[in-house]
């Protein structure tokens, strides 16, 4: 379960989150022609800290207030037999729903697009978006579904005996994406 | 017949001392008795008893030959060390005449493992309604002396006192199952603090006790004696301990289980643990140990219950109540009494033989192991620990609460009249 | 808690809290226009019930439905084991026909402990009550229903109910509820007191965690929460008290007692109600009643319940001896996997 980061390097600093952040929010107004039924849900944990401070940056482009939710993923995956059972995470959909809105999701890291697909799945039993966009921090590649990111952070080729820990204030004390080497740890399935 | 020496015995747990049986007979005790065209068994320190007798063994033949027969039953009775045991009544059709007791005892004599002595039912089908025909069963071949209606309780206060009454007549004796019936009625296991954690109906102790208090109080209004059955609660003791300094003539029993086994195992809903009267707590365990030590209680008896392998794999409210002891009675009376310094051998010999020989009236068996006596022996290695394996007992059922447990002891050799039914813990 | 759910009494705080709050969000997809979810596709439940209780049941087989279980439904009655079929051979039967859980409803107490101990059945049991023994889902959606109302949904995420004084009023004695409940909310640091007659109390009782009165009026206003646990007229029969109406006058809660109550104070009850015995109607249909919140958080409990025992991989203490330590992975989702 737990990867160790002893060696590892940091291929994002906090200035650097802060700018790719707005940076986004710029690409979601421009492409969502000004992002008036813009629908933010961050895919916990640390995608949630991302949609909310996309949230902040969309209010100040556009000044007016975007809706933020999360969207907990857990009952969807398709590992889940292959690991004990997992906490879950809050599900918080916005007081008006996502039926006909732009609902874009974010998270922190895109890899192999398994977190994503199961999103769409429990977006499907929730409501029915206008459409449907992903923003991620950092795309790490080796993706093992048909799907991509709307809007990208940092593309950032990795190998995959890599792992990339992506570090937030809110959570974890600091802003940074550290890119280290993986050790397995015994009895760890992935 | 040949001759037997057994050699180096301690007899009693005495000092070693040669044993020559001649025919049916001990023909002499002492040291360095020769050996010249005998059979000879090196006893090697082994511990020599007097054949043991059970006061209260079910042997479920006639009627429910699934889990145990006279032939099964009495072998595995040899490999316990017993050479006699009181059949209990309850078998189908109950053994409330003459004809169905005389078919035990006939049963047990052909088979020649051990003695059995029929006891008979106080009232006609255990119903605890009309006297069963005590003297007609006491007359016949069986020669009955012990009645019980075993499993079921005499309430009634009126057929208690005439039964008490009437056996008088020919030195009968009433062993009672003492369990108040409306105190019980759906009753799983002891009332007390893990029943109320279990959700299963309490038995109270008051159920046994209040019946006991009123028949030493019968028995001695009438002069009667009477024996109770598997006593097992502290408060018990109290009652025929008081009793006793009154002079009533009143005998008890506990049995193995009781001596060893709380309540606490009954948090494994392991329906093995289920036996009537219930295991209680520690505090009662250590009264009775108490008890049979002082004397207050007078005998070990095994209670021996077989059932069938299906009628314990079950939820325990479905399952059956009992216990087979026999083949591992003497192990955990070594545990509890002797290597607690509570009973020495002599002591055994007395709670396992020679008392309960006397309640009963069995003719030739727990009588002192000297000239002249009928050979009727037991020889224990009392050095040997092994764990408790079902697989080995001779009983045909296996409900043993002891599996997998460690148990010192081990009987070796059991002779009736002379002929060895166990050599070297296999039996003849 | 590991594979099974037996006993209240095998519940760590933390488990506790944990299905207390899997539930929260079990409950928020009752909200939602698909109350469905896919994670128990695939897998097979049966409700295995040898006496009848169709609320338990339902609730049971709502919380399995909207995990996307198959369920199978297997009542005692009319069945072979009606005909003399033991409950290890009904097991057997249906362990060969696959299933991963078996909820039990039985009248034998410890037969659920039976099943899941005596190597019958490899499948999870989930114990729906056995007997005068345990209903730990009751319990746990008791506890649940008073979290939310005396500390909060959202504030209550992640807490127990250190310091609520829950009384626990009526057959304590043949009620697995107030067994199931003494042991869980001692778990979760209340303080419990049981009221009832003496007759209706079992011997053992001074050992459990909890006080014990036999005087409701004066404990009514030292309780944050009131539950009625219904008393069967038939008790009357076995002398357990005289009458109905001697009963409903001593330990019965009507509305002159229930305004001796704090007024945050709730008033619960497992159902079904004896109403003009143990509750009056006033009481029951009163807002400060909670019966009816109660069976809709009872589907909310089994889905967390059914999610934690079996949402993941099946239980091997073997294979992954780190997973024996702690229920389930509470570690933030770092990235994917």
């Amino acid at each position: 379960m737990d990867t160790q980061h002893s060696d590892a390097r940091a291929v994002l600093e906090g200035p650097d989150i802060v700018r790719v952040l707005t940076r986004i929010a710029h690409e979601i107004v421009e492409r969502a022609k000004g992002a008036d039924d813009v629908v933010l849900l961050g895919i916990p944990t640390r995608g949630v800290f991302l949609a909310r401070r996309l949230a902040v940056k969309l209010e100040q482009i556009t000044g007016r207030a975007v809706p933020v939710g999360s969207l907990d993923i857990t009952m969807y995956r398709d590992d889940l037999r292959m690991q004990p059972p997992r906490a879950l995470a809050r599900t918080e959909i916005p007081g008006d729903g996502i039926d006909g809105r732009l609902v874009v999701l974010v998270d922190d890291v895109l890899f192999s697009g398994r977190t994503i697909r199961a999103a769409l799945d429990a977006l499907n039993d929730i409501g029915r978006p206008r459409a449907v966009q992903l923003a991620v921090l950092v795309d790490r590649g080796h993706r093992e579904l048909p799907i991509r990111a709307d809007y990208v952070g940092k593309n950032l080729p990795t190998s995959l005996r890599e792992t990339v820990k992506v570090q937030l204030a809110e959570e974890d004390g600091r802003d940074t994406v550290l890119l280290g080497a993986k050790q397995t740890v015994p009895g760890a399935q992935r | 017949m040949s001759k037997t020496l057994i050699r180096g015995a301690k007899v009693l747990g005495g000092e070693p001392q040669d044993v020559l049986i001649d025919g049916e007979t001990i023909e002499a005790v002492g040291t360095g008795l020769t050996d010249e065209g005998v059979e000879v068994v090196e006893a090697d320190g082994k511990v020599l008893l007097p054949g043991l007798v059970d006061l209260h063994t079910h042997l479920r033949e006639p009627g429910r030959e699934d889990s145990e027969t006279v032939l099964t039953g009495t072998r595995a009775a040899a490999r316990g060390g017993y050479t006699a045991v009181f059949a209990m009544a309850n078998t189908f059709p109950v053994a409330d005449t003459a004809g169905v007791v005389e078919q035990v005892w006939r049963l047990g004599r052909e088979h020649g493992y051990c003695d059995v002595q029929p006891i008979g039912a106080v009232t006609v089908g255990l119903e605890g309604r009309k006297l069963a025909e005590l003297g007609a069963m006491h007359e016949s071949a069986a020669g009955v002396t012990v009645f019980s209606d075993d499993g079921k309780c005499v309430d009634d206060a009126v057929i208690m006192r005439r039964a008490l009454e009437y056996v008088k007549a020919f030195g009968g004796v009433i062993a009672q199952h003492a369990q108040e019936p409306r105190l019980t009625e759906g009753a799983q296991m002891n009332e007390g603090v893990v029943s109320s954690e279990l959700g299963l109906r309490g038995w109270p102790a008051v159920a046994e006790e209040s019946i006991i208090a009123r028949d030493v109080l019968l028995a001695e209004h009438v002069g009667s004696r009477v024996h109770i059955c598997h006593l097992s609660t502290a408060g018990s003791v109290e009652i025929v301990r008081w009793a006793k300094s009154r002079g009533i003539d009143v005998t008890a029993e506990v049995t193995p289980h009781h001596l060893l086994l709380t309540d606490e195992l009954v948090r494994s809903y392991n329906p093995v643990y289920k036996v009537n009267p219930p295991l209680r707590t520690e505090r009662d365990v250590m009264a009775l140990r108490e008890a049979l030590a002082d004397g207050t209680i007078d005998i070990v008896a095994t209670d021996h219950a077989p059932h069938p392998h299906e009628d314990k794999d079950c939820e325990w409210a479905a399952a059956a109540m009992g216990m087979v002891g026999l083949e591992t009675a003497l192990s955990v009376v070594q545990q509890t009494m002797v290597d607690t310094g509570l009973l020495d051998w002599a002591g055994v010999a007395d709670r396992m033989s020679f008392t309960p020989a006397r309640i009963g009236r069995a003719g030739g068996h727990g009588r002192p192991v000297s000239a002249g006596e009928p050979a009727n022996l037991t020889l224990v290695d009392t050095a040997y620990r092994g764990q408790v394996d079902p697989a080995g007992f001779a009983s045909r059922s296996r409900n043993t609460p002891y599996e997998g447990r460690e148990l010192p002891g081990r009987v070796t050799h059991t002779w009736l009249r002379g002929t060895a039914t166990l050599v070297d813990g296999k039996l003849a | 808690m590991q594979r099974h759910l037996i006993s209240a009494a095998d519940l760590t705080r933390d488990d506790a809290v944990l299905i207390l709050d899997t539930a929260e969000e079990m409950a928020r997809v009752a909200d939602r226009p698909i109350k469905k979810l896919p994670t128990l596709r695939g897998r097979t439940v049966v409700n295995l019930f040898f006496e009848d209780s169709t609320r338990t049941r339902i609730s049971f087989e709502a919380a399995e439905k909207r995990l996307s279980a198959d369920v199978i439904n297997f009542t005692a009655k009319g069945s072979s084991v009606s005909k003399g079929e033991s409950l290890k051979d009904t097991a057997q039967t249906l362990e060969a026909m696959g299933v991963d859980a078996v909820v039990i409803r039985h009248g034998a107490s410890g037969a659920p402990y039976r099943l899941a101990t005596s190597g019958w059945i490899d499948a999870a049991v989930i114990n729906a009550g056995d007997g005068t023994h345990q209903h730990p889902t009751q319990a746990l959606l008791d506890a649940f229903t008073m979290r939310r109302r005396l500390v909060g949904r959202d504030t209550g995420l992640g807490r127990d109910l250190a310091g609520k004084r829950i009384t626990i009023v009526g057959d304590v004695l043949h009620s697995r509820v107030a067994r199931s409940n003494v042991e869980l909310l001692h778990t979760l640091g209340a303080d419990v007191t049981l009221v009832a007659p003496p007759t209706l109390l079992p011997v053992g009782v001074p050992s459990w965690p909890c006080e014990i009165s036999y005087d409701l009026d004066s404990t009514l206003p030292k309780s944050d929460a009131v539950m009625m646990l219904r008393v069967q007229r038939e008790r009357m029969n076995a002398a357990f008290f005289p009458t109905e109406r001697e009963y409903a006058r001593r330990y019965g809660l009507d509305a002159d007692r229930m305004a001796k109550m704090p007024e945050h104070a709730i008033v619960m009850h497992p159902g079904p109600m004896v109403r003009g015995m143990e509750i009056t109607a006033e009481v029951a249909d009163s807002p400060r009643c909670t019966a009816v919140e109660q069976v809709s958080n009872g589907v909310s409990i089994r889905m967390a319940v059914l999610y934690l025992l079996l949402g993941g991989a099946a239980f091997d203490a073997k294979a992954a001896p780190e997973a024996a330590n702690g229920l389930v992975d509470t570690h933030p989702r770092t990235e994917e996997k």
